[in-house]
């Protein structure tokens, strides 16, 4: 007996009365095929994206069971598939906002209600906004990238109006509201189950969603199944296709790729660029690839070690690094290509954009031969063990490359425990490995977490008062201002000619799905949306 | 005075596991601090600062000294609390009340199945040896034990799942379809029987049985061969040959001389499988996404989660101080000479 003919029969034959709560919803919407079940291979370990140690895999519980004040807009990609819109903001929980120079005022939609029907108010904004500033941790680092500091600066004006009071006018501010972060919770819920010592209801909100979003859970058995359950409350959006959404955790790779193919499981999302690849091109599954927006996985040149402050040996490293089989050998041909590009002087400002190299083994030999390093030197490359399925090969066919311009390499591998202290905190990797993405895609907000001195995701250490001044300027300027493109152009061929970072390609987020399932959408975050989920 | 005899050697093994407890309590929790890596970074997430990473590590209580950190511990787990694992978000000894059972039944099981093919082929290959049963058997036992696990498993998987489509979805205990049965053992199929409900226990019963497999063909070769070998030395001894000298028959010499004698090895052997199997079948949890504890404590390792792997060390500490105990307990049922130095 299989699953659908178990499903469908349940409907009709009294069954063990252990089973009957979770199955007795099941036959209404089974009978509207209105089940989609996906394999993640990592584990959900909180409903409660504020809290302290949640993982990025629970993100999803923020995107699905909560609304925001706004949320980005929905594009097609040339092959068809899903993506947010970055370039437009649309209306969420707010249905519109003003801003001014000094403040931000949003108008709550009369009809958003929460999941247990109760109306959304500005004071359930703020409570809210206040949570998402005030527990520290990650939210309180994503939050300030929109200038959005402290919780002086949300004020419940009246019941439906909320004003933010501006630190500054950024253009980050309002993309920051879109983002899982600052999700909207319903404050009475959360108040009632809060403590003296835990005013946030941190407890709760771990173990229970308290939103307006499409779904609500169901069920949650850690470690297994999390079980979304449609709200049919929701006013944010037309409501999904399907009842429920069941998102089995399945840590395997090869299982989760099986169960896609043989129908088990509507999708497996996240597989990795093999699986992707030969997936697709055996065309029983849908295979959806997006490129990772303002995300690249480059070659880190430390310019703490003598040889990489010279700009003749980084030249010369990207003109030996072997790009295009490294873009065979480590992501099956899955991204896009970020060598090739033909001018010194970016045409546009779009990010990330092809450098201008490319394999040319003489030239690199040249450039050498130029810099204060005629003779070769030695170093290590380094990698991260927890990402060795594309660093390793590429660190091997880097490590054969360079060896032919006279730089000896040995591959040093750490493990992931280590990485981020070891590269992004010490910076003490001179050969390195890097993949850093910004959720929020602007070239300008990519150089400020890359390209300056002390900022995190500098593991090359590079240090350019231009470029600072650069990224100072437009980090927060409007995008429409007539100054925004010439200076982030600037920013672009700086880092063309300096290379502290050797782009090598803009990985894919890769889903593998049924053919009938409609509305996989690709986000920002890297985390599953089933909100337009429907089953044809 | 038997009984009494054994409840007194059962205190005593009690009584001697305690100080080799508080030995691995210390023990992991020094190891697992002087691991590499810092939770309160990894916790913190990639783009956190300095201001945000320190602020969990005093949540997470990182910050006191390295003693004062243990003599809340000790108070910790001496009112139960096993502390709360940062890589899953449940308190510990909820993760391990739920995913020990899950383990058991898997192990057990396979140790069941290992056990009802390794002992009749152990002691055919005995009695027949040289011969091509006996090389047969040596054959089988090699390739399952130079076989690595998660290769049957993606193996069987493959054939029995992928090609085949006769094994339910690798999805885990149970199909999404049906709900876990109220739990009194722990055990799936048990508990969904105890429950009255043979279509959930059926139901388990299916998603147990690739992974089953799997463990049980890499745990058959130590039992298969240790009973061919225990049973070789036995059949070779005086006794025996003082029992077909007494004209006794094939049957009475083979099962209740030699076979009885050939036990206790085995048992021994039996014991450390079994502990080993537990802790070990990572690989096959991972194919099969079965959500046991030896997955949970190598992920937690990886994360450097203090809690989780404190608390699956010592509760890994624990089952072999009662494993041996039962081990001890089934020598003095087979081996009468043990009886008398109770």
């Amino acid at each position: 007996m299989d699953r659908r003919t178990f499903l469908k029969g349940t409907g009709a034959t009294a069954i063990g009365a252990g089973m009957l709560p979770f199955l007795k919803v099941l036959p209404a919407s089974a009978a509207t095929s209105g089940v989609v079940v996906v394999a993640i291979s990592q584990t959900i370990n909180s409903l409660d994206i504020h809290r302290k140690g949640t993982n990025r895999p629970s993100y999803q519980i923020a995107v699905n069971c909560y609304d925001r004040l706004v949320s980005f807009g929905t594009k097609t990609m040339p092959d068809g598939s899903l993506s947010y819109d970055y370039s437009v903001i649309e209306p969420d929980l707010a249905e519109s906002w003003e801003a001014t120079d000094k403040s931000i005022t949003f108008k709550i939609r009369d009809n958003a209600v929460f999941s247990d029907g109760s109306p959304v108010t500005a004071a359930d904004v703020k409570w809210s906004l206040d949570r998402a500033v005030s527990l520290g941790g990650f939210p309180a680092v994503q939050m300030k990238a929109g200038s959005l500091e402290k919780p002086e600066q949300f004020v419940a004006v009246d019941d439906k109006t909320f004003r933010i009071d501006l630190i500054r006018k950024s253009k980050l501010t309002i993309p920051d509201l879109a983002v899982p972060v600052p999700m909207i919770i319903n404050s009475k819920v959360a108040m009632a189950n809060a403590t003296a010592d835990d005013p946030w209801a941190t407890d709760y909100l771990h173990r229970n969603t308290a939103g307006s979003g499409a779904y609500t859970i169901a069920r949650w058995d850690p470690g297994q199944q999390i079980v979304y359950q449609q709200n049919e409350k929701w006013t944010s959006g037309p409501l999904p296709g399907v009842k429920r959404v069941v998102v089995r955790e399945v840590p395997s790779q090869a299982t989760s790729r099986a169960l896609v193919e043989r129908g088990d499981v509507q999708i497996a999302f996240g597989i990795p660029d093999k699986d992707a690849q030969e997936l697709a091109a055996k065309g029983d599954v849908t295979v959806v690839g997006t490129p990772i927006e303002n995300c690249i996985y480059c070659v880190g040149l430390n310019l703490n070690f003598d040889p990489f402050m010279d700009k003749k040996v980084r030249q010369a490293v990207a003109h030996a690094i072997p790009y295009e089989e490294i873009f065979k050998a480590a992501a099956f041909g899955q991204g896009v290509p970020m060598w090739g590009g033909g001018s010194a002087k970016p045409a546009d400002v779009s990010w990330p954009q092809p450098f201008p190299y490319s394999t040319d083994i003489d030239k690199a030999k040249d450039l050498m031969a130029e810099s204060a390093f005629k003779g070769g030197f030695k170093t290590e490359i380094s990698i991260n063990l927890s990402l060795a399925s594309w660093m390793e090969p590429t660190a091997l066919l880097i490590q054969e490359s360079l060896a032919k311009i006279g730089i000896e390499t040995t591959v040093d591998k750490i493990p992931g425990a280590n990485w981020r202290t070891a590269a992004l905190v010490e910076k003490r990797l001179p050969l390195h490995l890097e993949n850093f993405g910004g959720w929020l895609n602007y070239p300008d907000y990519y150089f400020f977490w890359a390209y300056i001195k002390g900022h995190l995701f500098n593991s090359s250490n590079y240090d350019n008062p231009e470029v600072a001044k650069l990224v100072n300027e437009t980090l927060h300027m409007q995008t429409d201002d007539p100054d925004y493109a010439p200076k982030v152009k600037r920013l672009i061929e700086i880092a063309f000619d300096d290379v502290p970072r050797i782009p090598l390609w803009q990985p894919n987020l890769n889903s593998a799905m049924a053919k009938n399932l409609e509305g996989y959408e690709y986000w920002f975050h890297r985390q599953l949306d089933a909100t337009k989920f429907s089953v044809s | 005075m038997k009984s009494w005899a054994r409840l007194r050697m059962v205190l005593g093994r009690v009584g001697q596991a305690l100080p080799a407890l508080f030995g691995v309590i210390v023990v992991t929790f020094i190891l697992t601090r002087a691991l590499p890596g810092d939770p309160a970074v990894y916790f913190a997430g990639p783009a956190a600062d300095e201001a945000s990473i320190q602020q969990i590590r005093e949540a997470l209580g990182l910050d006191r000294p390295l003693y004062e950190q243990f003599v809340y511990y000790l108070g910790d787990l001496a009112s139960g609390n096993l502390g709360v694992s940062i890589s899953t978000g449940q308190p510990v000894l909820e993760e391990l009340a739920r995913r020990l059972p899950a383990s058991l039944e898997l192990t057990l099981g396979a140790l069941l199945l290992s056990l009802a093919i390794a002992i009749p082929m152990g002691v055919l290959a005995a009695t027949n040896p040289g011969r091509p049963i006996d090389h047969i058997c040596r054959v089988i036992a090699t390739a399952g034990v130079s076989l690595p696990t998660f290769f049957t498993g993606i193996a069987l998987v493959f054939v029995f799942y992928y090609l085949l489509g006769w094994s339910p979805a690798p999805i885990g205990r149970l199909d999404f379809a049906y709900l876990s049965p109220p739990p009194i053992t722990g055990f799936y199929t048990i508990d969904a029987l105890l429950d009255g409900d043979p279509e959930t226990a059926m139901a388990a019963a299916g998603q147990l049985l690739l992974p089953m497999i799997t463990l049980a063909l890499f745990t058959l070769a130590p039992i298969a061969r240790m009973t061919r070998g225990a049973m070789l030395q036995a059949l070779g001894s005086d006794f025996i040959r003082t029992a077909k000298a007494a004209g006794l028959s094939q049957r009475v010499i083979l099962i209740r001389y030699a076979f009885r004698n050939a036990m206790l090895p085995v048992i021994t052997t039996l014991g450390m499988v079994f502990s080993f199997t537990l802790g070990a079948n990572v690989l096959v949890e991972k194919v099969f996404a079965w959500p046991g504890i030896g997955s949970f404590a190598v992920d937690a390792l990886v994360v450097s989660d203090y809690a989780a792997v404190q608390g699956f060390v010592l509760t890994m500490a624990m089952l072999f101080v009662l494993l041996n105990l039962l081990i001890d307990i089934a020598y003095t049922l087979i081996d009468p000479r043990i009886e008398a130095n109770g």
